[in-house]
């Protein structure tokens, strides 16, 4: 009753949508009864003459107790309901495919794990769970795939990231959600939901292999000997000048000022850019270089995808 | 009753004429002139921000370019808000009814320090011309000045913030002003629980007023800074960060939405009471719920920043501390409605705005809850949902409740009355032009439209255009209700000194009152809501 939701495409879309169902539906009863109180008071004791005697009622404890209860419940309701569904999207599986988005006044461009980009369009397979990496390469933006029912903000600061998983073939809207400018609202992609062999097919571009660039792994790793991290940082976790990278990604590491720092993109990409922000333990005096502006945004993400497969 | 001065040819001696000439309103420091000044100014303001609303409607009727581009689009929707927030509602009901009422309803000669009461007015009016200013620079940023998006039109953002930051200390110093005067200048016997509900939301406001203002001034001046002097604050390129900016913005912005609202509340908890001719129910339960309002709203900020990078855990707590606001809100719904119980219901055209004011709050209540929900604000965030729910709250809630008090205290004011017919049909106008407009809006955003869009996909157009036609509707009961009122203040029928037989203590000196407000200080002996039937003498005795 009174949805008007847009298709429903993801895994968890019914659920968004039942959960929407249901504070619709106690809103609707809520206002429909109540108006109708009113209306009922405002018709039935209609004023019709100066001289109208009316009873002296101030409260009733009762009564007031109990309309402060009852909503007091079914918020709490609403409430579990909302954050049982959103944690759920906040952490998403760990086999999921990743796909890096940058976000650019004013268009979204896309990465695939084998190098593939493409621009205002994002394509995956049925069925799989696809966690989308986040940055800005400008002011604020904001990811919303309505048929998804999914949305985060996309700053140029940190990484964000959402994830789905996508359940119907078709096509859906993309939109910035977030006002950014003059073709803010012309900021649109398209999100294509294909077979996996249609996908294989797309993603190594079986026309045109020329449209395929280096993995960003490779990247990451062609980078890595390239700017001479090799010298202080082993692979293969003995120790060298700076501390080993091996399964650095995902790990919990103890920091100078005792703190616990958890490897993720965004700590990762801020040692590599801002180098002496963070100090691992027992690393403290060793000077790494800072890569601030020496690195493009594609080898920034390539190295953060080498370390992930060590 | 109290004895009238007169002049010479016997006219009665009222605060309108006890004075006259431009220069004596100019540096009046009397409440009820200074009352009328921010009310002409706001209504004045309002109309302005309505026709670049209008302007954004039009635009907004087909898909693809209707009248204008997408640069005049994002300076039309950006001025609409900035000049609806900062210079129509927030200052709003408590400058305007407030201003002309409180030392009425408490029993004062004046608030108690009436030189800055004028200060606050032309800091006011200072500001607005500033804001004025910007207008002519083709502001863009929304009326949010989002970093890092506002580092880029420098100059108008400089302009524009400057001038919230002198409007902000005209709103700091009114609820200054009140707080005391509220404190200090009750009447012998107006006890804090008998004071009129109508003050006591006033007196909620007035603490949002001052505590939470100088945040955004603060962060206006952070942005000052970092745009004038290149600091990195707010802007990652140099070294700042954006969420900052979002954060402090909303740590005002949030409470502010109450400083609008909780007054409209007070103003509805006034008018049933006396068209319903019975005592306001639970008293108590709804003091408490405008101060609980008024605490809990400060702690909720961060709903409006539930996709915008905050991390897991602060969006579960801050989802979980926002549905503590719908619970007094409920509560204030259920007490008025159960106020009209076994009532003598007058459907004059106060009690009309008071039930609509109801009903629509109703709606923006219960569609906070959707945006409160984790699940659901994912969807909603950032769509024509939450434009729908933000008008219902603030056109629905606060400015119908302007309305409702403009219509019970106008002949209060000037001693005239307005055409009750021409009133009761702009308020049909308003009404079904408001929810014409609105509706379609929920639609749109359930479906996915995202707000501050220029054009939109093909498919939402039919909505859009409803939305459209029933915006000029809703303008047209504006211009009625305007029109109306504006006559009356001239040309009204002269009509009793209570006309709605109001046993609130304002009632009880002259409409429109004498400059000192009351002959004499009255002397309160039970509360204001003494209507019904064991209790009518007793109330007929408030003075």
């Amino acid at each position: 009753m009174f949805t008007f939701m847009p298709e429903q495409a993801s895994e968890w879309a019914p659920y968004v949508d039942w959960l929407n169902d249901y504070i619709t539906n106690i809103s609707v009863f809520c206002i429909l009864g109540i108006t109708a109180v009113m209306l009922y008071f405002a018709i039935r004791y209609r004023r019709r003459g100066p001289d109208d005697v009316t009873p002296y009622i101030t409260h009733s404890a009762s009564l007031e107790t109990a309309w402060t209860v009852v909503p007091t419940v079914i918020c709490f309701f609403v409430f579990y309901y909302g954050f049982e569904s959103y944690h759920e999207m906040r952490n998403p599986p760990a086999n999921a495919m990743e796909v890096n988005v940058t976000g650019v006044k004013w268009r979204w461009d896309f990465e695939y794990s084998n190098g593939k980009r493409t621009t205002n369009e994002l394509v995956v397979p049925i069925g799989r769970a696809v966690k989308l990496i986040m940055r800005s390469q400008d002011t604020t933006h904001s990811f919303f795939i309505p048929a998804m029912r999914v949305k985060e903000d996309v700053l140029s600061t940190v990484y964000s990231y959402l994830w789905f998983t996508p359940t119907k073939l078709g096509e859906y809207h993309i939109f910035c959600a977030e006002y950014c400018g003059l073709q803010h609202s012309g900021m649109l992609g398209k999100l294509r939901v294909v077979s996996e062999g249609e996908f294989g097919d797309y993603l190594y571009d079986r026309q045109d292999p020329e449209a395929v660039e280096l993995p960003p792994a490779e990247l990451g790793k062609l980078k890595f000997a390239e700017k001479g991290c090799t010298a202080c940082h082993s692979i293969d976790g003995s120790k060298g000048l700076g501390p080993s990278l091996k399964g650095v990604f995902g790990g919990d590491h103890v920091m100078s000022d005792g703190s616990v720092v958890k490897a993720d993109e965004n700590y990762i990409r801020e040692s590599i850019v801002y180098s002496q922000k963070k100090i691992v333990k027992g690393f403290e005096g060793i000077v790494m270089p800072a890569f601030e502006g020496q690195l493009s945004e594609a080898e920034v993400n390539g190295l953060i995808a080498y370390l992930k497969t060590l | 009753m109290s004895a009238h001065a007169a002049t010479a040819d016997g006219k009665q001696l009222n605060y309108l004429n006890c004075e006259k000439g431009l220069w004596s309103w100019i540096m009046s420091i009397d409440h009820k002139r200074i009352g009328l000044m921010y009310l002409a100014s706001i209504l004045s303001f309002f109309v302005v921000g309505g026709v670049f609303a209008l302007l954004v409607r039009a635009e907004l009727f087909s898909h693809g370019k209707t009248l204008y581009g997408p640069d005049d689009y994002n300076v039309f929707f950006t001025l609409h808000g900035v000049i609806m927030i900062f210079l129509f509602i927030v200052p709003g009901i408590p400058a305007t009814l407030g201003n002309f009422l409180l030392p009425l309803m408490i029993g004062a000669k004046d608030v108690i320090f009436p030189r800055l009461n004028r200060f606050t007015y032309w800091l006011y009016l200072f500001g607005a011309a500033i804001a004025f200013c910007a207008i002519f620079m083709r502001l863009d940023t929304g009326w949010t000045f989002y970093a890092p998006y506002s580092i880029q039109n420098r100059w108008a953002v400089v302009t524009a913030t400057a001038a919230a930051f002198f409007l902000g200390f005209a709103s700091i110093l009114t609820g200054l002003n009140f707080l005391v005067t509220i404190h200090n200048m009750r009447a012998p016997g107006m006890t804090w629980g008998r004071l009129p509900l109508f003050v006591w939301t006033l007196y909620a406001s007035a603490i949002l007023q001052i505590v939470a203002t100088p945040v955004i001034g603060i962060t206006l001046l952070l942005l000052l800074l970092e745009n004038t002097m290149g600091i990195g604050i707010f802007n990652p390129a140099a070294g700042g960060d954006p969420v900052l900016f979002e954060h402090l913005f909303w740590f005002y912005s949030h409470p502010v939405v109450y400083i609008m609202i909780l007054p409209a509340m007070g103003v509805v908890s006034e008018i049933i009471p006396v068209f319903s001719k019975k005592p306001i129910f639970g008293y108590k339960a709804l003091v408490y719920a405008s101060v609980g309002i008024a605490a809990v709203s400060f702690l909720v900020w961060g709903h409006h920043m539930f996709v915008a990078g905050m991390s897991n855990l602060s969006r579960y707590i801050f989802s979980f501390l926002t549905f503590f606001v719908a619970v007094p809100t409920a509560v204030k719904v259920f007490n008025w409605v159960s106020t009209m119980y076994k009532g003598s219901i007058s459907w004059d055209t106060p009690m009309l705005y008071a039930m609509a004011f109801v009903f629509l709050f109703l709606i923006a209540g219960t569609t906070g809850v959707h945006l409160a929900t984790l699940g659901t604000d994912a969807h909603y965030h950032d769509t024509y949902f939450v434009v729908a729910h933000f008008h219902y709250t603030i056109q629905g809630g606060a400015v119908i409740g302007l309305f409702a008090g403009l219509h019970f205290w106008f002949p209060k004011m000037f001693g005239r009355m307005y055409n009750e017919k021409v009133a009761k049909f702009a308020w049909l106008f308003l009404f079904i032009g408001f929810n014409g407009t609105f509706i379609p809006q929920f639609i749109l955003g359930m479906e996915g439209m995202p707000r501050r869009y220029y054009d939109y996909p093909i498919e939402f157009e039919p909505l859009h255009r409803i939305s459209s036609i029933f915006a000029f509707i809703n303008a047209a009961g504006y211009a009625m209700v305007l029109g109306n009122l504006f006559y009356a203040v001239f040309k009204g029928k002269k009509c009793e000194e209570n006309p709605f037989h109001s046993l609130s203590l304002e009632w009880t000196t002259a409409s429109p009152p004498i400059h000192d407000n009351f002959v004499q200080i009255p002397r309160v002996t039970t509360w204001t809501y003494g209507y019904g039937a064991e209790h009518a003498a007793e109330g007929e005795a408030v003075h």
